[in-house]
């Protein structure tokens, strides 16, 4: 069964500008799945219709098979949502702001009471229930927004750049809490700009660009279709000019080392021997990891040149 | 039973907040009316004769209580739910299975409530300068509620409206307070040159103070059937108008 599956969505804003190009998405249930794209690509806006906060202009939603215009009601039980800015209210505290949201979904006080603590222990922020939240920091506000979206239990849990803006350790701990949360069976759907979080923690992803969708497929087939690895080498003397050789991609990132994209039928010796016969000394080299950066940089860039024809 | 539960969390919530904030909600009322009963009463008043058989005091009582619930209810929907709007914690009622008419009937019970509280206040603080036999009780809870009822769903449509905290005061400040003031509160209509006297009917709020001012201590300027009818079509047109707003998302969603 699909978690979510959208079907030519569409969306013009009353200012005349479409942020959406007619996009479909599939997502099937117990997914961890990355919705990728620049700024303005048009990731909340996605979102922002998967949450009823957005209208779409025209297109379908359903959420574990409920559409969200007929079955709105049902649909919004399934969903969880945490958006990008900060939105509750800041002078209440983490608790009775959990326990309000539970009680918009209908869910009896006592349940309410019982599901908050959960959640809010979950998120590591019990300590903090009877704190105003206007104190907390940027973490524990972002974790106050997942516990909020959790409270119900829904199947479908879906987070608008959840680590924007947060520090290294603080984001690594939301991605662990992130894939507990989805190994207890709640289908996650995560947007994000940083390809690194994108590649841990997805088992499956989109790519969006200028309201359009340029790729949806596994993570680990996207990973295998690049066809170019970067390398940096250190030279042992220093280069006056940037050497060229047919076929690779050669980069002077200083006097003593090289960004060098490798085609993968070419392979490392051959790029050796080549770099021999101009005399280039390799001391040492590392494989430049965000391979995904490059993949998606390819991609918006053929997307700005179809656009230009 | 999801949409009592939703209902009451709203109430809960809007009634905690102006509570948690009386000394801005609850306050300023008791201070401001004190001193009414005080100069206007009290001081001026001895030296006014009766009208219509009451003394200037119990004249003026009813209009100073209803005039406090018609700002209160207002101000307390108009506030919160701009405030909500504003700092976007309306999206966590967005995202949940709430109807509109939940989401409408919370905010403006909460402001009725808070209508309720000052209209109480207000009263203790007469109760120090008279003492008033309540003529027609049922009347007097039925214009009250019915006013503070009302007001509650203007200050909504005002709050789904406004885009700054300006355009929140401008309808208190430039329309509720004159037309109140201008409503009878202090006067009786029959006092006004005739020309004056036809305007003033035109003012709604004249209907409402005359109607609980009926309740109170029997005494009115207007016919108490229209001045229900009157507050009756406009809570109806209101009603729709606000559901209506809600339906297009005016204001709350793209
Ligand atoms: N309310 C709005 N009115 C007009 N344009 C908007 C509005 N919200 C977003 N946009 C535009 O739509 C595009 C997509 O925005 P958004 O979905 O927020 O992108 P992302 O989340 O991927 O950064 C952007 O160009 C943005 O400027
Ligand atoms: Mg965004």
């Amino acid at each position: 069964m699909n978690a979510l599956s959208i079907r030519n969505l569409t969306k013009i804003y009353n200012n005349g500008f479409q942020a959406l190009q007619g996009i479909d998405l599939d997502v099937q249930a117990g997914d961890f799945f990355a919705l990728l794209g620049p700024n303005g690509a048009g990731k909340s806006t996605t979102i922002g219709i998967i949450s009823s906060l957005v209208t779409a202009t025209s297109g379908d939603v359903t959420v574990f098979d409920y559409d969200l215009r007929k079955q709105r009601d049902l649909a919004k039980s399934c969903i969880g949502i945490v958006p990008q800015e900060i939105n509750f209210n800041q002078f209440e505290t983490p608790q009775q702001i959990v326990l309000n949201q539970a009680g918009y979904y209908g869910m009896p006080r006592k349940e309410a009471i019982r599901r908050a603590e959960t959640c809010l222990k979950q998120m590591d922020l019990w300590d903090k229930r009877n704190d105003v939240s206007r104190r907390l920091s940027g973490g524990m506000k972002r974790r106050l927004m997942i516990a909020r979206a959790m409270v119900h239990s829904p199947k479908l849990l879906v987070l608008d750049e959840p680590t924007a803006g947060v520090d290294i350790e603080i984001r690594r701990s939301m991605w662990e809490m992130m894939q507990e949360v989805n190994r207890q069976g709640t289908t996650i759907i995560l947007t994000t700009h940083y390809l690194e979080e994108a590649e841990s923690l997805c088992r499956n992803i989109a790519i969006i660009n200028h309201g359009r969708i340029v790729e949806h497929s596994d993570m680990a087939g996207l990973l295998a279709r690049l066809h170019v690895n970067h390398f940096v080498l250190d030279l042992a003397a220093p280069l006056v000019s940037t050497p060229a050789i047919p076929g690779y991609h050669i980069e002077r990132l200083s006097d003593y080392s090289l960004d060098v994209g490798v085609p993968k039928e070419e392979g490392l010796n051959k790029l050796f021997a080549l770099l021999s016969e101009q005399n280039i000394q390799v001391v040492s080299l590392k494989n430049k990891s965000n391979r995904l950066e490059q993949l998606f940089m390819d991609l918006i860039d053929s997307t700005k040149q179809q656009g230009a024809t | 039973m999801n949409s009592a539960i939703a209902f009451k969390t709203i109430v809960v919530k809007e009634v905690r907040r102006f509570t948690r904030i009386w000394p801005q909600t609850l306050l300023p009322p008791a201070v401001t009316t004190a001193l009414y009963f005080l100069i206007f009463g009290k001081l001026i008043g001895d030296r006014i004769g009766p009208i219509d058989g009451a003394s200037y005091m119990e004249y003026i009582v009813p209009g100073i209580i209803l005039m406090s619930v018609i700002s209160h209810s207002y101000a307390n929907v108009v506030s919160s739910f701009y405030s909500t709007k504003f700092q976007r914690h309306i999206e966590e009622l967005l995202v949940a299975p709430v109807p509109n008419w939940v989401i409408l009937a919370g905010y403006v019970c909460g402001g009725i409530v808070r209508g309720i509280m000052v209209g109480l206040v207000v009263a203790a603080i007469s109760l120090l300068f008279t003492k008033i036999d309540v003529a027609h009780p049922w009347i007097t809870v039925a214009v009250f509620m019915l006013t503070a009822t009302l007001f509650a769903l203007a200050g909504f449509i005002n709050a789904v409206f406004a885009e700054s905290f300006d355009d929140i005061a401008i309808i208190p400040s430039f329309v509720l307070t004159p037309l109140s003031y201008l409503g009878g509160v202090f006067y009786s209509v029959s006092m006004l040159p005739g020309i004056w006297q036809k305007i003033s009917l035109g003012n709604p709020i004249l209907y409402m103070i005359n109607a609980f001012r009926y309740g109170l201590i029997d005494v009115t300027d207007v016919d108490i059937q229209i001045a229900f009818a009157i507050t009756g079509g406009f809570i109806v047109f209101l009603t729709l108008f606000s559901l209506y707003l809600l339906h297009k998302g005016v204001g709350i969603k793209n």
